[in-house]
């Protein structure tokens, strides 16, 4: 079966400022693809130029077989998108958003019921409240549904858990998860790094560029240098103190730790967890854990970003 | 085309709509608003003008003259006095508007055949209602002179001047067909305009034109509640302007219910342009102000007539569509008459909603940018 | 002011608030600590934006009581704002200022003179590295850069504390990390920093942490006790234990 979106050499310039710079990926059949990075690098141009809703400066792009510049109302009626601002009618009730799309797309909510069912059971209890007086995570999943409702082929999702909170977020890639396992292929966009372990595929993407096109695992191993993580009360201290080290490569916050680079490049994680502890030792953090580790995707980025700018 | 999808877009407009409370109802009092506001406030037609009569000689001549300004509506007698020194400090003091002067022997010359002189001073520090009073006060002379003439039988040529369609001179009547047009944009073009680009800028649009809804289906979707609001705007100006005004329907009510119609597409046309140009909500807001509420009002001939203005200005009136409806408007309202002798303004009208209408489909893009 | 406030940079007793029939913030205790990182966490909907509301003086609570750097908030609310520096990712600067406009704009607010202004001015144009946009409109700079500017110019009439109202949303990793970096350096200068995120990671920067719930706090403690008490792996972990939520809280957050 042929790739549900094939993007070869995408560019969009907004007068001086090149928003994609030589975009190229492909996404298969019944493939959840995250598009991985932060705002401005370029990710809602790409959604916009899939949906047909902006003409490329340069390169091409099929949707489902058809071309983004000429085959725009055969696209239009095969897709699902849910944009990356809230894009529902606030003083319209749920029901009635969902009704007002369905029906745009020549179709009922009775006929799309089964797809959008799983997501939109939890909000029929409120099918009546104004969709302005609905949480930020019940926003999300209504704008989800009423982008189902008329049963796309594909579906595409910008940023959809952005100001949405932890736990909403979760939930709504459970969702995902189960469009997916019905073979429904999903583009998705996220600022958060965490989410991308849910996709089958990542590409990352900063300053209009791909930094990286893989599976999460595999972006994760693009990192070869060796990572060991510090444990410790005093974080920001160790911070700056290992700032001033001479071996350092590269030192930064990660959640409850340090992340550790060396810059002596033939020495092994353990050998360097060693260096590192004592040094910090000498700097009187006698409660600093250090250990090697398994870098992950944030490592990976952060790396792509810094040798990408260099 | 899909009906289903057409309808739903229509059902979506009418909620949002109603579920603006506010601009709802300042849209349905509107009309009712500016009729009387219209009606009241900016008439140029002047009653109770103050009368002062100096009477050095006060004969039955004199007394016969005085009644017969008392008799109109307009003027009130604020004062009579002997010599002309003493009608000075009424006008400085804002007393009088007006004062008529006769001779001392008014009734004498006038029995004798002889000319008789009557004066006539206006305050004209409005020279509007300087020349307004002028012709009040002329009229009741005329008049007053006819009679006289009259009964002597003697053959002179008698000024008879006839106010046709508006005899009264109300100029209430003049105004309300300006403010149906002036009701109709306000509802058509910047109600369309705004209410097109709050999709835009809430993102919805966005969603609309990732949709196989094409973009004529969206302009019609958002056009057609707007026409039905229009509509119920002019059905209550008219109701207005005949309860409180008595402002006379002479033609017919269908014909200029159809040509309000054309008037309201042109400018729906006019709001959806606006929208499709403008990026925020407050600049379609500002330019469907500029570009059309203030010519409908200023360049159309509703408030200053077109023979009026400057030479050079008068022929940009002609692309302002209020301009052709309101003679249109006041055609079939005062003056009772229909289609044969409207149909080049109903032309023009017809091929301004055709090119607005047109451009405004083509301005509205498929895509975004 | 009572001895125990004067380390307190915040102290909340059985705050409330309600709207109507609905309890948006329900009976909220707790102490900040001058010189903290304070995460304040929860759904949305839970009841932090209200809570907020209360401590930086712009919403009266119905029931309750609060003082900021000191002061009550409802009564001397205009000493609780000079006392306080605000952000949000929402609403920083203003974006057809350009950068040094906003600067003198901020500084004549809270009342710095022209000298101080000028001075800190060009120290913090310094300090990030945009002594050469100084010029330019702050809606022309990256997202990273303008979080930075709005943080810095929170700090310009250097306040007790300052409220972060999600700082970072959509920022990239790295300039996420040296934003933290300055919530760090502000501590150590003695600023108390209250922050709300919907990135996990971050709530692992905090000092400590309170997770509200339904317009109670559900937990509160350093991200190891809770950890911890919970017997979770992460905050995310401990989050997601309290958080979810089975209903549709009743209004919008």
């Amino acid at each position: 079966m042929t790739n549900v979106i094939e993007v070869h050499e995408l560019t969009k310039r907004f007068g001086s400022v090149t928003a994609l710079d030589g975009v190229s990926f492909d996404v298969a059949p019944g493939e959840v693809f995250g598009l991985v990075g932060p705002d401005g690098a370029g990710k809602t141009t790409l959604f916009r130029i899939l949906t047909s809703l902006l003409l490329p400066d340069g390169g091409q792009a099929t949707v489902l077989g058809c071309n983004v510049v000429k085959d725009h109302w055969a696209i239009r009626a095969r897709v699902g998108y849910m944009p990356g601002s809230f894009s529902l009618y606030p003083d319209l009730s749920v029901a009635e958003n969902l009704e007002f799309f369905a029906a745009v797309f020549g179709t009922t909510v009775k006929e799309g019921y089964e797809l959008i069912a799983p997501v939109y059971r939890q909000l029929e209890p409120f099918r009546d409240r104004r969709a302005d007086a609905l949480s930020g995570g019940m926003k999300q999943k209504l704008a989800l549904s009423c982008a189902l409702v008329h049963r796309p082929e594909l579906l595409f999702l910008d940023e959809p858990t952005t100001g949405v909170d932890a736990v909403s977020r979760r939930e709504f890639w459970d969702h995902l998860a189960v469009l997916k396992s019905s073979g429904l292929p999903i583009l998705v966009s996220t600022p958060y790094m965490d989410e991308a372990l849910r996709c089958d595929r990542i590409a990352l993407i900063h300053d209009g560029r791909l930094l990286g096109v893989d599976t999460p695992a595999a972006i994760g191993k693009r990192f070869t240098r060796p990572l060991v993580r510090i444990a410790g009360s005093d974080r920001y201290g160790m911070l700056c103190a290992l700032r001033e080290h001479e071996h350092t490569a590269s030192v930064n916050l990660f959640g409850d730790s340090l992340h550790y680079t060396d810059s002596r490049p033939d020495l092994s994680g353990d050998e360097i967890a060693r260096d590192v502890t004592s040094f910090l030792d000498g700097r009187g953090f006698s409660d600093a854990r250090v250990e090697p580790i398994e870098p992950g995707i944030e490592d990976s980025f952060m790396s792509l970003m810094a040798s990408e700018a260099a | 085309m899909n009906s289903a999808a057409l309808w739903a877009f229509i059902v979506k407009e009418l909620r949002h709509i109603r579920r603006d409370r506010q601009t709802l109802t300042i849209l349905l009092f509107m009309p009712l608003v500016q009729v009387v506001l219209f009606g009241f406030a900016l008439r140029s037609d002047v009653r109770n003008v103050r009368i002062a009569f100096v009477e050095p000689a006060p004969d039955a001549a004199t007394v016969a003259l005085r009644n017969r300004f008392a008799a109109t509506n307009r003027f009130r007698v604020v004062a009579r006095v002997r010599r002309m020194d003493d009608v000075e400090p009424l006008f400085r003091r804002g007393e009088a508007d007006v004062a008529i002067v006769t001779e001392p022997d008014f009734a004498s010359h006038l029995s004798a055949g002889d000319t008789a002189h009557v004066a006539v001073i206006i305050d004209a520090s409005d020279p509007n209602t300087g020349s307004v009073i002028r012709n009040y006060a002329q009229a009741v002379l005329a008049a007053y002179e006819g009679d006289l003439t009259e009964n002597r039988g003697a053959t002179r040529i008698i000024t008879d001047v006839r106010m046709r369609f508006n005899p009264t001179l109300e100029s209430v009547n003049l105004f309300v067909p300006g403010l149906i047009a002036l009701v109709l944009t306000l509802v058509s073009a910047l109600m369309t305009a705004i209410s097109l680009s709050r999709e835009k800028e809430r993102g919805t649009l966005e969603v609309l034109l990732v949709s196989p809804l094409r973009p004529w289906q969206i302009i019609v979707g958002k056009v057609l509640p707007y026409l039905g609001l229009a509509f119920a705007n002019v059905l209550t100006a008219l109701l207005a302007a005949w309860l409180v005004f008595h402002v006379p329907f002479r033609g017919s009510v269908p014909l200029l219910l159809g040509e309000s119609v054309l008037y309201a597409l042109a400018s729906l046309a006019l709001g959806v342009l606006i929208a499709a140009l403008s990026s925020s909500q407050r600049g379609a807001m500002m330019a469907a102000m500029l570009a059309t509420m203030l010519p409908s009002a200023l360049l159309s001939g509703m408030i200053f007539p077109i023979a009026s203005m400057p030479r050079w200005l008068s022929p940009f009136t002609n692309v302002v569509p209020a301009r052709w409806f309101i003679v249109i408007a006041r055609g079939i309202m005062l003056k009772g008459i229909g289609l044969p002798y409207l149909w080049r303004e109903t032309l023009v009208l017809i091929a301004m909603a055709l090119v607005l209408i047109t451009v405004a489909v083509r301005s509205f893009k498929p895509r975004l940018a | 002011m009572s001895a125990e406030s004067a380390t307190s940079a915040i102290e909340a007793r059985n705050l409330t608030r309600r709207f109507g029939s609905f309890v948006a913030v329900d009976h909220i205790t707790f102490d900040i600590r001058a010189g903290e990182v304070f995460g304040f966490l929860g759904a949305n909907g839970a009841g932090k934006t209200t809570a907020i509301k209360m401590l930086i003086g712009l919403l009266p609570p119905t029931e309750g009581e609060a003082h900021v750097a000191g002061f009550d908030v409802r009564t001397q609310r205009l000493e609780v704002r000079r006392n306080i520096g605000y952000m949000s990712q929402r609403f920083s600067l203003y974006p057809d200022l350009t950068v040094r406009e906003n600067i003198r704009l901020y500084g004549g607010i809270y009342g710095l003179t022209d000298s101080e202004i000028r001075e800190r001015s060009s120290s913090l144009l310094e300090r990030l590295g945009l002594s050469g946009s100084a010029g330019d409109l702050v809606a022309r700079l990256p997202l990273g850069w303008k979080q930075k500017l709005a943080f810095s110019v929170a700090l310009l009439h250097e306040p007790k504390i300052v409220f972060l109202d999600e700082p970072t949303g959509g920022v990239d990793p790295i300039t996420r990390r040296q934003f933290w970096e300055m919530i760090y350096a502000a501590t150590a200068r003695g600023t108390t920093v209250l922050v709300t995120t919907h990135y996990m990671d971050e709530a692992e920067y905090c000092g400590r942490l309170s997770i509200m719930v339904e317009g109670r706090i559900a937990a509160l403690g350093s991200p190891e006790e809770l950890k911890r008490q919970f017997g979770a792996a992460s905050v995310d972990d401990v989050f997601v234990q309290l958080a979810r939520t089975t209903s549709e809280p009743g209004t919008a957050a």
